[in-house]
């Protein structure tokens, strides 16, 4: 006789009955409905409009500029650039601020709320709510980063010119092989704020504040591109998480620079395992107090 | 048949601080437990190391079984447990948040999912408020949530942490039905409380708290027995009736000015006033004291019942 017969209480066993990603599903939607990261969102897809519309306005005035940085002297011949602008633009800064809040919030977010002991009771699984939350970071960082690039190629096209897309390399390529480019772009964007994400979730394990957390997280790209730029500090600078933040140029040439990139998604990676590491080690071995 | 929940020299300390000292908490399968103690007597530490939410310093948990930490995956879904009360996201409605907590549990089937959710607010009265933000709730509706939230599958042990806390009279009322009615279906109750009147009312058990010590612990009936039962006399002559009581055989007989009293033993009352009728001594009332969980919590701790330190 089992043990729900003897009590009466028909507790089924526990079987795994739903589908894996239904947790991310879920966890992806809270981040998504949050009106602060809708906000935060819209910003940064306005963002390439309104450089669009500042270039429509001096171009107009006769007044282009061949030095601008991001490519956006390419932009009045081709507005499919605004696109690459939009990126390079707001990789420094604004991005990862949004990733910043975002993996900030993951776990203190929850731990101040109180709504982690719950997730912990139900049992979600520390690991398995870990993972999740760094999932949903991840794919929040991929959304925008789209969300960016897309903005500005449309905003680029009605507001200039599209055509076939002149690379660097002097290589023209076609509609479909730019938005192959872009879409590649976008990706490595997301690659680089997966790995501040890692550090973001595991600072935010580390306390119940979730501001705390967010503003850490949001120093850290700023002070390791202030490192980047002191050259007695060169020896450091490859294993800096902003070395590789701005070598977008690199996917317009033909074929495609790697070296640069590849080291980006390398150290990226190791950033993620390090800090995905330290934030199992921290949430798994923690007292819930909060 | 194990028990629903077992500690054995369960131990948690904060630095030189010792939240729960060396306790052995056995909760039978099919009782309503109490547990109860003044504010900060470690009541929640132990369900939050009951639940592997915080680890013990020593001593080991058995949950229906299943030793914690280590078999949390498999016990929890058949756990439905409220601690340190309610808490959800804000700017999710009641229905989304218990929506969420589902998403969350891996061994739940999606395809009754709305349903579940749905008796579970029903369940708890909250069915008309489910799409409402959970920061529009009062104190009340949070808490029903909160208990919406342990429902929402069949559980074979529901640990609640003070329950009635910031309800109404009615809502008070209302826990109580549910408590009865989830215990009546088999599920073992473990309920924390500092109102002893409530434990009273609800449990067949009771483990008392003190201090991070559990001082007390067994079904109700038994713990009320150790404490003796006293007959007390109003009457005007209570020297007298005191001689009549110990006659009886009745011991710490204590006469004052408005009558007298004494722990009643194995003397059947019906007899004493008899005696004391004959014997000419005016009785104004009769009553038999049987101590309640206020008393016998006094007499195991010596103490009130205030917030420890």
């Amino acid at each position: 006789m089992s043990t729900s017969e003897l009590i009466g209480a028909p507790a089924p066993a526990p079987t795994r009955t739903a589908l894996p990603g239904t947790f991310l599903a879920s966890e992806l939607k809270l981040v998504l409905r949050r009106r602060r990261n809708l906000g935060m969102l819209g910003v940064l897809v306005a963002a390439p409009i309104v450089i669009g519309l500042a270039l429509r306005a001096s171009s107009s005035s006769g007044e282009g500029d061949g030095d601008a940085p991001a490519f956006l002297g390419e932009v009045a011949g081709n507005g499919l650039f605004l696109g690459f602008s939009g990126l390079l633009l707001l990789m420094p800064f604004f991005l990862p601020l949004a990733m910043s809040v975002v993996s900030g919030d993951s776990i203190a977010g929850e731990a101040s709320a109180g709504t982690l002991r719950y997730l912990l009771i139900v049992p979600a699984g520390r690991g398995r709510l870990l993972a999740t939350k760094y999932a949903s970071c991840v794919l929040f960082g991929l959304i925008t980063t789209v969300l960016v690039v897309t903005s500005g190629m449309v905003t680029g096209a009605a507001l200039f010119s599209a055509g076939d897309v002149t690379l660097l390399s002097g290589t023209t390529i076609g509609f479909g092989e730019t938005l192959w480019r872009a879409l590649l772009m976008a990706g490595y964007a997301a690659v680089l704020l997966g790995g501040l994400a890692a550090i973001g979730v595991f600072v935010s394990t580390l306390t119940e504040v979730p501001v705390a957390a967010m503003a850490t997280v949001a120093a850290i790209p700023v002070l390791s591109q202030i490192l980047g730029l002191i050259p007695q500090l060169s020896w450091l600078h490859p294993w800096l998480l902003t070395d590789t933040w701005s070598v977008f140029g690199d996917f317009l040439r033909e074929p495609i620079m790697t070296e640069a990139i590849g080291r980006g998604l390398l150290t990226h990676a190791g950033y993620a395992v390090i800090f995905l590491s330290f934030a199992w080690a921290r949430l798994t071995m923690r007292d819930i107090t909060s | 048949m194990t028990s629903a929940i077992a500690t054995s020299a369960l131990t948690k300390r904060f630095g030189k601080r010792t939240a729960v000292d060396v306790i052995d908490l056995d909760v039978p399968q099919g009782s309503v437990y109490g547990f109860l103690g003044p504010n900060g007597s470690g009541k929640t530490t132990t369900i939050r190391i009951l639940l592997g939410l915080a680890a013990a310093s020593e001593g080991t948990v058995h949950l229906l079984g299943e030793r914690m930490p280590d078999g949390a995956s498999a016990v929890l879904p058949r756990v439905g447990a409220l601690v340190d009360g309610p808490a959800f996201h804000p700017y999710l409605s009641g229905r989304d948040n218990l929506v969420r907590l589902d998403a969350a549990d891996r061994t739940a089937t999606p395809a009754d999912r709305r349903r579940r959710i749905d008796a579970a607010l029903e369940r708890v009265g909250l069915a008309a408020a489910a799409g409402k933000n959970y920061r529009a709730y009062s104190q009340g509706m949070r808490q029903r949530l909160g208990l919406a939230a342990s429902l929402l599958r069949p559980r074979e042990l529901l640990v609640l942490d003070e329950p009635t806390n910031g309800l109404d009279p009615q809502g008070t009322r209302e826990v109580r039905h549910l408590v009865s009615e989830v215990a009546a279906a088999g599920t073992t109750v473990f309920l924390s409380s500092h109102l002893l009147s409530e434990v009273d009312q609800m449990c067949t058990h009771v483990g008392i708290m003190r201090s991070g010590a559990l001082v007390a612990q067994g079904s109700i009936s038994t713990l009320r027995s150790a404490l003796a039962t006293r007959l007390r006399i109003d009457t005007r002559a209570g020297d007298d009736a005191a001689e009549v009581l110990r006659r009886f055989g009745l011991r710490n007989v204590a006469a004052d000015s408005t009558g007298v009293t004494g722990e009643l033993g194995g003397a059947v009352p019906e007899d004493v006033v008899e005696e004391l009728v004959k014997s000419g001594v005016p009785v104004r009332q009769v009553i038999i004291e049987r101590p309640g969980l206020e008393e016998l919590f006094v007499s195991l701790t010596g103490e009130g019942f205030d917030v420890d330190e």
